[in-house]
């Protein structure tokens, strides 16, 4: 099996409005993240982890440090990373079967082996009999459900992960972390997961880097894997509200900070 | 459902009722506004060729349908050009910002110019045929469809584009299959004003010089005299351009059914 490692190195970002002064959005990165390993992105609003994130998609040029996922330096999006992003980005005009199978297609895989995979994936997020609605149909836990089959689909090495249950109501949310975790148990990943939320990091995550206020530094990585048991029994223990808490704290100051900021 | 058309189709009832009435009892001189059944008698006469009908038998050359036809080729070509046109100007300025920047303010100028103005300038480039009136039609109907292409194709979602290239998209795919369908509903609006502008301009332009389509047509009969057959002809055409509206409005909401 290929190595999925991802590094980041010594990576700045600097954001160039159209209008005004160029912002530093993003100070000398570098972080590794191991195979099959699900590492948070934790900060406040503005802090660039999401700018971080397109950075490792290849969706913005990489000016200053490197990226590279299984040693290969990134220069332009690929299907090697699958995306997911917090407003879904389905296309709305295709189903949820058409949205599925869009990156086979790409692939060029024969249309009866995309129709089978495309059954796979609906029943792996438990959308079955709304293989033929449109998006517009479905509630936001259900298209978020659609935008990772169509992300797993093409068996990306990593999943790159933008605040994904960012807009989905608190029940929701709780569900499809469970779903989450049993899909990584399913068909494991190395996943670069962005949130502001500190439970949600600490409940997902092996490891939670925590970034400073802009411009966006790593602060300090905090170990989350559960030491003994499953995630499902580590939310009722004290190891994991010691660590929400101390996560919580260290995300406080910078969250303050950029607040001043506005 | 039933009753909510029957409703809505009152209005235009009492219309048709008020035009047949009013000439009758000389309210409005008849020469100047003949009865709607004038008008209808005339419009059959229209479809036979002239039979039935002293003037139309007599001095009429070609029928409502010929007429017809030659306005349709104007206006399929004028309006089919336009939208071909329009949508690859209107993306092409949305992709690539030099092209933009020179072609922008051009737009932007020509936009709230009045589109009649432009056909005695295409029948001086063009001649008094068909030539002529396809252009006018184009150039009048090109502006709106341009517009809502680039707007459309300017605020497609960043992160469709985004999730489209991740799963291994080429430009041109990008092109086909995620920025055409996306501002697909701005294009779908856009044409549709510029079907309304394309009967405008193909009546205006038929009117003026001619020997063909049904402008022509109304403007020959005015100056004969012949009224009832010349509202007739002004009630084709508004009864064309009202189904080609809503035919259209039909096409655009199947096609756009995903938005539901």
């Amino acid at each position: 099996m290929t190595s999925s490692g991802i590094s980041f190195n010594g990576v700045s970002h600097t954001y160039r409005p159209p209008r005004g002064r160029p912002v530093l959005a993003l100070d000398g990165v570098s972080l590794e993240v191991k195979d099959r390993e699900f590492v948070a992105l934790l900060g406040p609003s503005g802090c660039g982890k999401s700018t971080l994130l397109y950075l490792l998609g290849g969706f913005m040029p990489v000016e200053t440090g490197t990226i590279s996922v299984a040693g290969k330096t990134v220069t332009g999006p690929g299907p090697d990373r699958g995306v997911v992003f917090q407003n879904f980005a389905l296309f709305p005009w295709k189903t949820v079967q058409q949205n599925i199978v869009y990156g086979l297609e790409k692939q060029r895989m024969p249309k009866p082996e995309r129709e089978k995979r495309a059954q796979e994936l609906i029943e792996l997020v438990h959308l079955e009999g709304f293989g033929d609605s449109y998006p517009s149909q479905l509630s936001g836990g259900m298209k978020q459900r659609v935008a990772i089959a169509r992300t797993l689909a093409i068996d990306p090495l990593t999943l790159l992960m933008d605040e994904p249950f960012g807009a989905l109501d608190a029940q929701t949310r709780t569900l499809m972390h469970e779903e989450l975790l049993a899909i990584m148990r399913r068909t494991p990943k190395t996943v670069v997961f962005v949130t502001h939320d500190v439970r949600e990091a600490v409940y997902l995550a092996d490891r939670v880097a925590v970034m400073t206020a802009r411009p966006g530094r790593i602060k300090e990585i905090v170990d989350t894997k559960p030491s003994t048991g499953s995630r499902a029994e580590f939310i009722h223990t004290q190891e994991y509200t010691e660590k929400v808490d101390y996560l919580w704290n260290l995300v406080r100051d910078e969250a303050i900070k950029a607040q001043g900021e506005h | 459902m039933t009753n909510n058309v029957v409703v809505r189709y009152i209005p235009l009832l009492l219309l048709a009722i008020l035009w047949e009435i009013a000439p009758r009892i000389h309210f409005v001189d008849p020469s100047e506004l003949p009865p709607l059944s004038a008008v209808l008698k005339a419009w059959w006469s229209l479809l036979l060729d002239g039979e039935g009908h002293t003037f139309l038998a007599v001095f009429f050359k070609g029928s409502l349908w010929s007429n017809g036809v030659s306005s349709f080729i104007n206006w399929f070509f004028g309006l089919g050009g336009a939208i071909v046109i329009g949508v690859f100007l209107g993306v092409f300025m949305a992709r690539y910002q030099t092209f933009d920047d020179v072609v922008s303010p051009l737009v932007k100028a020509l936009y709230p110019m009045p589109k009649s103005a432009l056909i005695p300038v295409m029948i001086l480039w063009l001649g008094l045929g068909a030539g002529s009136k396809i252009a006018s039609i184009g150039l009048s109907c090109l502006l709106p469809v341009i517009l809502s292409t680039y707007n459309g194709s300017r605020g497609v979602e960043q992160t469709l584009i985004w999730s489209a290239r991740s799963l291994g998209a080429t430009d041109r795919e990008l092109l086909w299959e995620v920025i055409l369908p996306s501002a697909l509903p701005e294009i779908l609006a856009g044409i549709r004003n510029a079907v309304a502008i394309s009967f405008i301009v193909l009546v205006a332009s038929e009117l003026l010089v001619g020997q063909h389509g049904l402008g022509y047509l109304i403007s020959f009969l005015g100056e004969g005299g012949v009224y009832d057959a010349m509202f007739a002809v002004v009630v084709t055409v508004s009864a064309l351009g009202f189904a080609a509206d809503r035919a259209y409005l039909y096409f655009m909401r199947r096609t756009l059914i995903w938005r539901e």
